[in-house]
């Protein structure tokens, strides 16, 4: 449903709108409108009428009780298969890494994004290392590894379009990775509260051909080392 | 109005068949217990986290807390005999016991004053490290309910010394056993685990 | 507030009726003036938090404009404001309009005691609390003014001065709610002890009318969560003002801990409003469909299992801050778990009114939209429990909208419908039928107006805290502009239809008719005494001779069968 509006631009996107439709599907297309068209059917049909005396039901004998233990069984079991779904993606977005191409620094602050690319020779922390801020430039069809560091407060790196969203959090490095299959430019988010600046701290993906990609490392040659 | 005339009927009954006042004390206590869970709790994660725990542990003087230790379970131990003593409605016999209590809890305040002086001296103070911060605010947050057991014990003696309200002497003992057993709690994570 | 005074052939009545006006409504132990101290109260800081909300929203809505009754909106306001409309519904609002004021009102009328077993601790729990509600006041006006660092104070943020730039403000504010917590802490003793020892003499443990059980579950809840929170405060304050360094990961601290802290009080807080409002609608929809509540015994485990797991869920707000990814894996087990009880109790609700006779009296409509739209709430609920969506829809306002549509409902919808409910027995007049429900229609139709659009700016990306969307080009398409526009606009009128109630509250209260003592033809024992009850409540105690929700038993003329009747 998500991707009609917001187009998914990462390997694992698809696989989180798909949860979310299903989901959609059992908790609110079924058992939602289910229980409230239920919900409504009883107060119509069971409007005060004269002379109708209301009935005398306990709830306490087996047989009406399993008018809610069945159903709630079925909750049970609608349960279980969204834990499966649910899971199996978190596992493959947050728990296991694919092989990694390249790495790329993400650096939060009060109240920008500043972003270490690997450069010509595709390693972090060489002299050919690119620092932007404020853009992120990759590579379709590479997979990235990012690791996510604050220097002041929590921050939270979120790029919708790939449905990737992780905390940064000071004194620590958070990894993870990203596979991005289209090309296209688009925000990047902070989604966690950091002061007065947390609404101004927009940034920009940019994910390029490979063409465009190399030629992007080229304009910034060796110039950009060091920084 | 006097005391005894506006207390609702309701304050007079025991559906339960468990005195109401005991029942409101074993509320505090649980909250209580929960209060310092979360601290302690808190304590242990960091301390798992960090080794740099133990060698800072080690400057902590583990002798005056075995004292501290002992006294604090002396003074129970007077608590006990006061709630015998109340329950005989030994009214006079009770509040001198609670008297010797909060000796106990007194002494126990000043030899930790002394021991903070210094440690203070010696330089770890309460923004020093994690270690030391925790060691001031568990140990702080202690002696203040340690203060405020002595206070409510002096309260309770008064009116026990007139045999009034003896169901007090009880309730006053069950507190203190509490701020003991925490004690009992702090003494190793703060001072013998090193 | 018109409370009669007791008719002089009571043991109270007469000093009583002597006393001054400060004494009777300020110093007052009696439990039903403490339930209006902290009704009143509540619902000023509502109006409050109310208004908090328009300003921001007006903001969100049309970035920059000059907001009528504030002003331009800077981004520390939009944040200060945010931070304390949460913190003030829940705290102020939710807390003690749902449990204290109800807590007080209806234990002891509904167990047949003359009052709570401490009434001084009962007073000075109020006392606490408007002192915390000074605090909190006093934290907007403090240099640098209020704290903005949301409601969850996350640290670092909350912690460093540098950081949030409200160095006061986020100290007074972070006492403000540790007075709360100790106000609700004192109170428990009350609604535990009265429940558990109080009762009249015959009212045994299935006796006991839900709402009571439910007000009794969320004070131990309550109790059983807040205390590491507690703790948690004295750290969070000894950062910020004695330079220690709990939080503070440069000097061997850790921020997550607090996360932890925070949310196994948050989460289980969540059910600590949920159930009051519950068990409200639990007396309201027996007594207008006439009908003995649905398994009774089903609806008291489903909520203490509730109130038992809401314990293991709490990191499910944590999922992608950066806690061990293979602990999601638990708490979404967990979390989902969950829904089964609750689901069970709406269930359980929607069976009640299976061949009854239903009126739909205004507290009745009331009842019935808490069940419609909680449902929503609760369903949504699964979206965020599910860890691989919330990794998507973490901190939008999908889980915004969630939560507003459990809150609101708890917290609005409940309280209108206890209030309309309890409002004869309280004040001895009847509400305004007819402005009651014009009221509910506008409030009703007009808050899903306000929300359903939420979940959509949620599910296209809008994130949380963000007071102006226009530094981010895909958040600033004309589809996003129009739905916040008009989740604001209906947010207007839903502040408009609220006249309606202060209208409808104050004119009945003057002139409203005289209400009998049972108007509702109810079982429960608040509906055996005068209207509004006497210092003392009765002028001699009721026993007990059966359950609390025998309607329309066969074989008796009367389709109610009060609690206290021999016969
Ligand atoms: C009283 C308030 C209340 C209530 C009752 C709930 C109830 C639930 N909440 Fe909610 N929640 C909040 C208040 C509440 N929540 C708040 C305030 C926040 C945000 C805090 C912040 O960040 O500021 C939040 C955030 C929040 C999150 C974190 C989102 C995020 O920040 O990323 C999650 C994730 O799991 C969650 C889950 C749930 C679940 C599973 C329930 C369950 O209890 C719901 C169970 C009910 C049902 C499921 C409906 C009835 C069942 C059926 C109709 C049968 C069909 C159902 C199935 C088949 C499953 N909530
Ligand atoms: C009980 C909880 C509760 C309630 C009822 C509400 C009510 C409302 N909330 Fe609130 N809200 C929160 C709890 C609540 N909120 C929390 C916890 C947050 C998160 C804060 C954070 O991020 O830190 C939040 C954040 C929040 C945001 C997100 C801001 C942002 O992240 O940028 C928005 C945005 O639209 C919003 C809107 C509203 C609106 C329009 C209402 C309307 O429904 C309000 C309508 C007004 C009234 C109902 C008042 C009228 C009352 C009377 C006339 C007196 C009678 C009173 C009683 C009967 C009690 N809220
Ligand atoms: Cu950075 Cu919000
Ligand atoms: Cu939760």
């Amino acid at each position: 449903m998500i991707e009609n509006w917001v187009p998914a631009l990462s390997s694992y996107a698809k696989d989180i709108d798909f949860v979310f439709d299903v989901i959609f599907w059992i908790v609110i297309a079924f058992w939602f409108l289910l229980v409230e068209a239920v919900f409504l059917y009883l107060i119509v049909r069971f409007k005060k009428r004269d002379g109708v005396p209301a009935q005398y039901i306990t709830g306490e004998i087996k047989s009406e009780k399993n008018w809610v233990h069945y159903p709630h069984l079925a909750v049970l079991a609608c349960d279980v298969v969204i834990l499966f779904l649910a899971i199996r993606v978190w596992y493959d977005v947050k728990q296991h890494v694919p092989p990694i191409d390249e790495t790329v620094r993400i650096v939060a602050q009060q109240w920008a994004w500043s972003f270490v690319h690997a450069g010509a020779d595709g390693r972090l922390d060489t002299t050919d290392d690119i620092k932007t801020v404020d853009d992120l430039h990759l590579q379709v069809g590479k997979t990235y590894a990012f690791k996510l560091e604050s220097r002041d407060v929590l921050h939270s790196f979120s790029v919708p379009v790939f449905r990737l969203k992780q905390d940064a959090i000071p004194g620590r490095v958070v990894t993870g990775w990203v596979k991005p299959i289209a090309t296209g430019e688009h925000d990047i988010q902070c989604a966690e509260i950091c002061g007065i600046g947390h609404a101004l701290m927009p940034a920009r993906v940019l994910i390029e051909t490979p063409e465009a990609h190399a030629a992007w490392i080229a304009s910034k040659g060796v110039s950009g080392a060091g920084e | 109005m006097s005391a005894a005339a506006d207390r609702p009927i309701a304050t007079g009954r025991s559906a339960t068949g468990m005195p109401t006042g005991r029942l409101a004390v074993w509320w505090i206590i649980a909250s209580e217990i929960v209060i310092f869970g979360g601290l302690l709790g808190s304590y242990v994660m960091h301390r798992l986290a960090h080794d740099a725990f133990a060698e800072q542990a080690a400057h902590t003087n583990t002798w005056i807390g075995a004292f501290n230790t002992f006294v604090l379970l002396t003074s129970s131990l007077f608590a006990v005999q006061a709630h015998k003593a109340s329950d005989e409605g030994d009214g006079k016999k009770a509040a001198r016991l609670l008297y010797y209590t909060m000796a106990g809890g007194v002494i126990f305040l000043v030899v930790k004053a002394f021991e903070w002086t210094t440690e203070i001296q010696a330089g770890y103070t309460i923004a020093s490290n994690t270690f030391w911060s925790f060691y001031y605010t568990a140990a702080g947050i202690h002696a203040a309910h340690v203060i405020a057991g002595v206070i409510i014990m002096g309260i309770v003696a008064q009116t026990a010394k007139k045999n009034l309200e003896l169901q007090r002497v009880e309730l006053i003992g069950l507190y203190w056993h509490f701020v003991d057993v925490v004690w009992i709690f702090l003494f190793p994570l703060l001072y013998i685990a090193k | 507030m018109v409370v009669q005074h007791a008719d002089p052939a009571h043991e109270h009545g007469d000093h009583h009726a002597t006393q001054s006006w400060v004494k009777k409504y300020l110093l007052s132990t009696d439990h039903k003036i403490i339930c209006f101290q902290y009704m009143f109260t509540g619902m000023t800081l509502a109006i409050v938090a109310g208004f908090f909300s328009y300003v921001f929203r007006m903001q969100m809505a049309f970035p920059g404009m000059n907001v009528p009754g504030w002003g331009l909106v800077t981004p520390s306001d939009y944040n200060m404001l945010v931070t304390n409309h949460g913190a003030i519904m829940i705290f102020w609002v939710a807390m003690p309009v749902l449990i204290a004021a109800f807590g007080n009102y209806l234990i002891p009328l509904m167990i047949g005691a003359d009052d709570m077993v401490f009434p001084k601790i009962n007073r000075l729990s109020y006392q606490i609390f408007l002192l915390s509600v000074v605090v909190l006041f006093a934290s907007f006006f403090v240099d640098g003014g209020g704290f903005g660092g949301a409601w969850t104070m996350y640290p670092p943020l909350m912690a460093k001065a540098e950081y949030n730039l409200t160095g006061a403000g986020s100290s007074v504010f972070l006492l403000a709610v540790a007075l709360e917590f100790v106000a609700f802490l004192l109170g428990g003793i009350n609604f535990v002890t009265t429940a558990m020892n109080a009762r009249a003499p015959g009212m045994k443990l299935y006796d006991i009318p839900i709402v009571v059980w439910m007000i009794v579950i969320a004070s131990i809840l309550f109790m059983a969560s807040v205390g590491p929170l507690i703790a948690g405060a004295v750290m969070m304050l000894f950062d910020q003002q004695l330079g220690t360094a709990f939080f503070d990961p440069n000097r061997g601290g850790d921020p997550i801990l607090w996360q932890h802290l925070f949310w196994f009080f948050g989460h289980p807080e969540v059910y600590v409003v949920l159930l009051p409002a519950i068990g409200i609608v639990a007396e309201i929809i027996t007594v207008f469909s006439r009908k003995k509540l649905f398994a009774y015994k089903t609806v008291l485990n489903t909520a203490i299992g509730t109130g038992i797991l809401s314990f293991t869920v709490w990191a499910h707000h944590q999922f992608v801050a950066g806690i061990d990814p293979r602990m999601a894996n638990i708490f979404t087990v967990t979390t989902l778990i969950i829904s089964i009880p609750i689901a069970e109790m709406m269930f359980v609700y929607v069976a009640t009114l299976y061949g009854g006779s239903i009126t739909l009296s205004t507290p009745m409509l009331w009842a019935l939209g808490f069940i419609g739209t909680f449902l929503i709430g609760g369903v949504t609920g699964i979206f965020l429990g599910a860890s691989g969506a919330d990794i998507y829809l973490h901190d939008t306002y999908f889980v915004l909208a969630h939560f507003h549509y459990t809150f609101f409902p708890i917290a609005i919808i409940g309280t209108y419908a206890g209030l309309t409910f309890w409002f004869p027995k309280m004040f001895g007049k009847e509400m305004n039928e007819t402005l009651g429900k014009i009221h509910f229609w506008g409030t009703f139709i007009s808050f899903n107006c306000i929300f359903i659009p939420l979940f959509f700016t949620g599910m296209l990306g809008d994130h949380r805290r963000i007071f102006d969307y226009t530094n981010f080009p895909e958040l600033t398409t004309p589809m996003l502009e129009n739905l916040r526009a008009f989740a604001t606009l209906s947010l207007i009128v839903m502040l408009g239809f609220q006249l309606v109630f202060v209208y409808n509250f104050v004119t009945s209260l003057l002139w409203g008719k005289k209400a009998e003592i049972n108007p509702w033809r109810a079982n429960t024992l608040e509906w055996t005494t005068a209207s509004p009850p006497p210092h003392g409540n009765w002028p001699v105690l009721p026993t007990v001779y059966r359950g609390p929700y025998e309607y329309s038993v066969p074989g008796r003329k009367d389709d109610f069968w009060p609690q206290d009747a021999k016969g």
